[in-house]
């Protein structure tokens, strides 16, 4: 090796693409992990197809729309895999005491986020095509049928998904280890407010309240209009996209809070010990 | 004169009601080989961590490379590097999956040919292809020290660099990195409690005790002011107490 030459610190992509593939790595190296990734979502298309099937001959809701239920399993798989895909390669960096290696790195917090959503968003399109084509091929319901509202559905349910998820990581920066459950049971907490499977109006007064602060509640509304009353609700999806707007700033603020706070306090040299 | 690398002016970080560093003062020649030196606690790790980035002080300041560290770290962090047994690397990459994901992040020109100059120089070509968590705590060493070359850092700060390390492998490291910084003109700062380790190594040495400076200036110089024979016998001095105004001197 030569002396040294000063460096420059390269560009913001090539950083993200390096922490990109170190989690690339991580899966491709697993079959467990690849397995893992497919195999909930298609348990949840599993268990909805039969649902479906039954509740088909025997309801008149779904009788009226019959992938609503199967809709609504692959569209809340969106949101929590999206959600985990950034919580999770959060605390893989934790589990694996980096966190302190990759922050003494040029890459900074904006380009860490950007990066934890671009593998969030791989990683949710990778588990659900399976799912959704498991959905196709056995219970004759093509996720396609919501039309171009997919696309805004999607965006809509990975965006919230983020926010929530980056929430989680400060909360993991701040209490450490100990907050880790939240990646995966905070989105559970929300599951029966945000009306998968049913309509909001369903729950109590107070209940839906609380359901119309939820991004998602507007998005489920809109696939049970598109799937039930076969209309497209634009005023549902503009809801949705600007409380996620509110969301997402919420949240990535929450985590920029969370990271300053963390070196005031030392946790990122010691946090995962 | 040349600037410092490193400068560090009334350095305070208080961690709730404990003040892990306690207004030092200390400067890293460019070129340098500087040891901090202290018992556990001493506010030698919390001290590299300021410097780095990592902990924000309470007060004082820190310049690197002529910029103010927390203004302009991400300046400055292209241009140093860090080593410490205290973090680590994902244990299911491999070591070559570990050193490319670390050479885009620092920018690094040509990534497959910077890692096979790394692998040799260090000497484990032959487990580039193993994953980490299977390699033991020298081969580990020797992978976490490559990382921190990657760059071909400016400054290079090491946390215990020997930690945890047989007498040999420990031996070879020190050896590494004296030729490194000879060959390169690095400005090198250790953190370490092996005296011998720093006498063999460093040109100066900042001894702290409870997060202040109590001894400062060449291990030869400081054993002749304690009137010792060794490092190892003045750290001892300083950390009991003994001889106490030898100190203020």
């Amino acid at each position: 090796m030569s002396a040294i030459r000063p460096r420059s610190a390269g560009h913001p992509l090539r950083r993200m693409w390096g922490l990109f593939l170190r989690h690339y790595y991580v899966s491709a190296g697993s079959w467990t992990r690849l397995v893992e990734m497919i195999y909930w979502p298609t348990v949840q298309v599993v268990i909805w197809g039969f649902i479906t099937e039954f509740l088909y001959t025997n309801s008149s809701f779904v009788a009226r729309a019959f992938g609503v239920l199967l809709a609504g399993a692959l569209l809340w798989d969106i949101l929590f895999r999206g959600q985990l895909g950034v919580a999770v390669s959060f605390l893989e960096e934790i589990w694996s005491r980096n966190l302190a290696q990759l922050f003494t790195s040029p890459l900074r917090p904006a380009e860490y986020i950007a990066s934890l959503m671009a593998l969030s968003l791989v990683r949710t399109l990778l588990g659900l095509a399976p799912a959704a084509a498991l959905a196709s091929a056995f219970f004759g319901f093509n996720v396609a049928e919501l039309g171009l509202s997919l696309i805004v559905f999607f965006f809509n349910l990975i965006v919230m998904g983020w926010a929530i998820a980056m929430v989680v990581c400060g909360l993991v920066l701040r209490y450490g280890l100990g907050a880790e459950n939240l990646a995966w049971a905070l989105m559970f907490a929300l599951a029966p407010i945000c009306g998968i499977y049913y309509p909001i109006s369903v729950l109590p007064e107070w209940l839906q309240a609380v359901s119309a602060g939820l991004p998602a509640s507007y998005v489920f509304e809109g696939m049970r209009a598109v799937l039930v009353d076969k209309t497209v609700r634009f005023d549902l999806m503009v809801q949705a996209a600007a409380l996620n707007l509110v969301y997402l700033v919420l949240g990535i603020g929450a985590f920029v809070a969370f990271f300053r706070n963390a070196r005031i306090r030392g946790q990122l040299v010691h946090v995962g010990e | 004169m040349n600037s410092p690398a490193i400068a560090v002016a009334g350095l305070v970080k208080r961690f709730d009601k404990v003040t892990a560093v306690d207004g030092i003062d200390f400067a890293v020649a460019a070129g340098g080989f500087t040891a901090l030196l202290g018992a556990n606690g001493a506010g030698k790790t919390t001290t590299i961590a300021m410097i780095l980035g990592l902990i924000v002080p309470t007060a004082g300041t820190i310049t690197v490379l002529g910029e103010d560290m927390l203004e302009h770290r991400y300046r400055v962090l292209p241009r140093i590097n860090f080593s410490s047994p205290y973090v680590d690397m994902p244990k299911r990459l491999t070591v070559r999956q570990n050193l490319v994901t670390y050479a885009h992040l620092y920018g690094v020109a040509s990534v497959a040919a910077k890692i096979e100059a790394v692998a040799q120089a260090l000497e484990f070509t032959d487990y580039l292809k193993r994953t980490y968590g299977t390699l033991s705590s020298g081969q580990r060493t020797r992978v976490a020290l490559a990382k921190a070359l990657l760059n071909d850092p400016e400054i290079l700060l090491l946390d215990e660099p020997t930690a945890s390390l047989d007498p040999d492998t420990a031996d070879w490291v020190r050896g590494y990195l004296l030729d490194y910084q000879r060959r390169t003109g690095a400005t090198i700062l250790l953190a370490s409690h092996n005296m011998s380790e720093v006498e063999r190594l460093c040109r100066e040495v900042v001894i702290l005790k409870a997060g202040k400076i109590v001894a400062q200036g060449a291990p030869g110089a400081l054993i002749d002011r304690y009137g010792r024979g060794t490092l190892e016998e003045v750290f001892l001095d300083i950390a009991r107490d003994r001889r106490a105004s030898v100190a203020a001197q």
